[in-house]
């Protein structure tokens, strides 16, 4: 199967916005919800799941072409894929912790959680049934990362000013606007779809 | 090959790669070659490997920081002043640190990493804790819930001062899966180096105690970590007031078995208020007797708060607050000033501390640990 023919910037743009991986296809929602309390939290968190789908769909593009598909096992993807995913953080982690411990100080927890984030197994099974080739894997793999990192800096800055409102009802403060919230989010971000002919 | 076996060995391939990979940059993005720990303003100097734990780090060169979780951020006991600046307070250390400890730069030895040359402050005497192997000699029953324990040492010797306290390591047993640490007073003298004798009630439910009572036999080797604590003989003339219940004896029998064998603290009179419900908890009683018996300068008052008729008690009645209130208005003489030394529950501490304060004792004049 071919590529399928899609211009990179126009590819980047609808998974940030049309096909936002949070928004319109609501993966990664748990860590979106629990950590977008704050906002120096959420801005950590939305660069490390950045980095990490970007280089995770650049690598599991790799695997799937040169090792998956050569040897007709594509019934494991979903294994090997998590496997390099876990490998992935871990390196990850080490590289950052020694150059820049500063990074790693502010990313802090979140990085190891990044590996059981379902946004970034996501984007990588999106990629495979997609036939992107791997410039295309890469672009949307970042481009998702990205919309991932704006909504989340979208939903803290909404609960930053949420928090300091007293007319919201006891019952639900916390969670459950939060989740409304997010179905608003959700809402008007289908204002985007049609824009961009991307699936 | 068999196309059976081409999917696990794939994946079995591909993790090895990516563990290879990982162990391989491990080895040398986590060398942070040979470092040095400066301890109290260079008092003392180590030469280390980076790259692990501060705790584990101190650990291995046989500085024993109090930890009782072990390393797992749980418990925020291993607190020490870092004066190299390694960055901000983690968000494992913040539930432990005070405004006071984020400005003083006191951190968590378990969560710090050591990656550079380090700067740091301890109290001097961490540096004569060790971890003891021991055999157990002897276990005695005292009362039907207080045990006496006397471990031996193996080749090394304690040096501690009476009062002062060690952790005992419980090893994992029946369905705890991790080994737990628990501070236990030393009843034994600060002469005998060669042993270490605790007295250990058993609390229903208690990790340690039912470790002890249950589990423990004669023979079996056990290790403990000290000896830390503060509590200990103050060097004043001033009389001393012990209060006790319980295991609570045990920093006292080392104390004044202390004082009596080497004829330390001289000026001090001391008097000692053992409390407990009735004779089935009292214990030592003719040890204690027969101490005050040839020491003129030592007062024993047991007191039970529930004597039965039948029991025939000959001591003090009432709770160990209200003896202890009636002595502090009529025998004890207060020429010399008052000490008072606390050992025993929370709440027991706390209503001494209070009639204490009552019959004129200041409250930096009142000394104890608190173990919860």
């Amino acid at each position: 199967m071919n590529a399928p023919n899609v211009g990179l910037l126009s590819l980047f743009l609808a998974s940030i916005l049309t096909s936002n991986i949070l928004l319109a296809n609501f993966l990664g929602t748990c860590s979106f919800i629990s950590i977008s309390k704050d906002f120096k939290s959420s801005m950590g968190l939305g660069i490390a799941v950045t980095m990490v789908i970007g280089l995770c769909s650049a690598i599991c593009w790799a695997v799937l072409y040169f090792v998956i598909k050569p040897l007709g096992i594509e019934y494991l993807s979903f294994i090997i894929f998590i496997i390099v995913i876990a490998g992935v953080v871990q390196m990850l982690e080490m590289i950052i912790d020694r150059f820049s411990p500063s990074l790693y100080m502010a990313l802090g927890i979140f990085l190891p959680l990044i590996t059981v984030n379902c946004a970034v197994l996501g984007v990588i099974l999106f990629m495979q049934i997609r036939n992107y080739n791997f410039v295309q894997a890469v672009v949307f793999g970042f481009g998702s990362g990205a919309g991932w990192w704006l909504s989340i800096m979208l939903l803290a800055s909404i609960r930053t000013k949420l928090d300091k409102n007293n007319a919201i009802p006891a019952g639900l403060k916390g969670t459950g606007i939060t989740l409304i919230t997010i179905g608003f989010m959700a809402m008007a971000f289908i204002g985007f779809s049609g824009m961009i002919a991307v699936q | 090959m068999s196309p059976i076996l081409v999917g696990p060995l794939t994946v079995a391939g591909i993790s090895t790669f990516l563990a290879l990979v990982i162990a391989i940059l491990d080895k040398f993005l986590n060398n942070y070659g040979q470092l040095k720990i400066s301890i109290n303003g260079g008092k003392k100097e180590l030469t280390v490997k980076g790259g692990s734990a501060l705790l584990g780090t101190l650990g291995a060169e046989g500085i024993f920081v109090p930890s009782a979780c072990g390393g797992r951020g749980s418990c925020g006991a291993c607190k020490c002043k870092v004066i190299t600046d390694v960055g901000p307070h983690l968000p494992t250390e913040m539930p432990y640190m005070s405004p006071r400890d984020i400005e003083d730069n006191i951190r968590l030895a378990c969560q710090i990493k050591v990656r550079k040359d380090l700067a740091i402050e301890l109290p001097e005497e961490l540096f004569s804790i060790k971890k003891f192997k021991t055999r157990v000699e002897s276990i005695k029953d005292l009362t039907y819930d207080i045990k006496e324990i006397l471990l031996s040492i193996d080749g090394q010797t304690i040096e501690f001062q009476a009062g002062q306290y060690v952790q005992l390591v419980v090893p994992p047993y029946g369905d705890m899966t991790e080994s737990a640490q628990r501070a236990y007073s030393m009843s034994s003298r600060p002469g005998d180096t060669k042993h270490v004798e605790l007295l250990v009630r058993l609390v229903p439910g208690g990790i340690a105690t039912t470790w002890v009572h249950k589990f423990l036999k004669e023979g079996d080797m056990v290790e403990v970590v000290g000896p830390f604590g503060e509590f200990r003989i103050h060097d004043t003339p001033a009389s001393m007031i012990c209060v006790a219940g319980g295991s609570g004896m045990a920093p006292f029998k080392s104390m004044l078995n202390h004082m009596h064998e080497t004829g330390a603290f001289p000026e001090k009179e001391i008097w000692y208020f053992f409390g407990a419900r009735t004779t089935k908890d009292m214990f030592y009683l003719d040890e204690m007797a027969a101490l005050s018996a040839s020491w003129p300068r030592f007062h024993f008052v047991p007191a039970l708060s529930e004597p039965k008729p039948e029991e025939n008690w000959k001591g003090e009645v009432g709770l160990i607050t209200d003896v202890l209130d009636r002595y502090l208005q009529g025998n004890v003489d207060r020429a010399k000033g008052l000490e008072g030394y606390l050992c025993g529950s929370p709440g027991m501490i706390n209503a001494c501390i209070n009639v204490m304060k009552r019959n004129g004792l200041t409250e930096d004049k009142i000394y104890f640990d608190k173990f919860a």
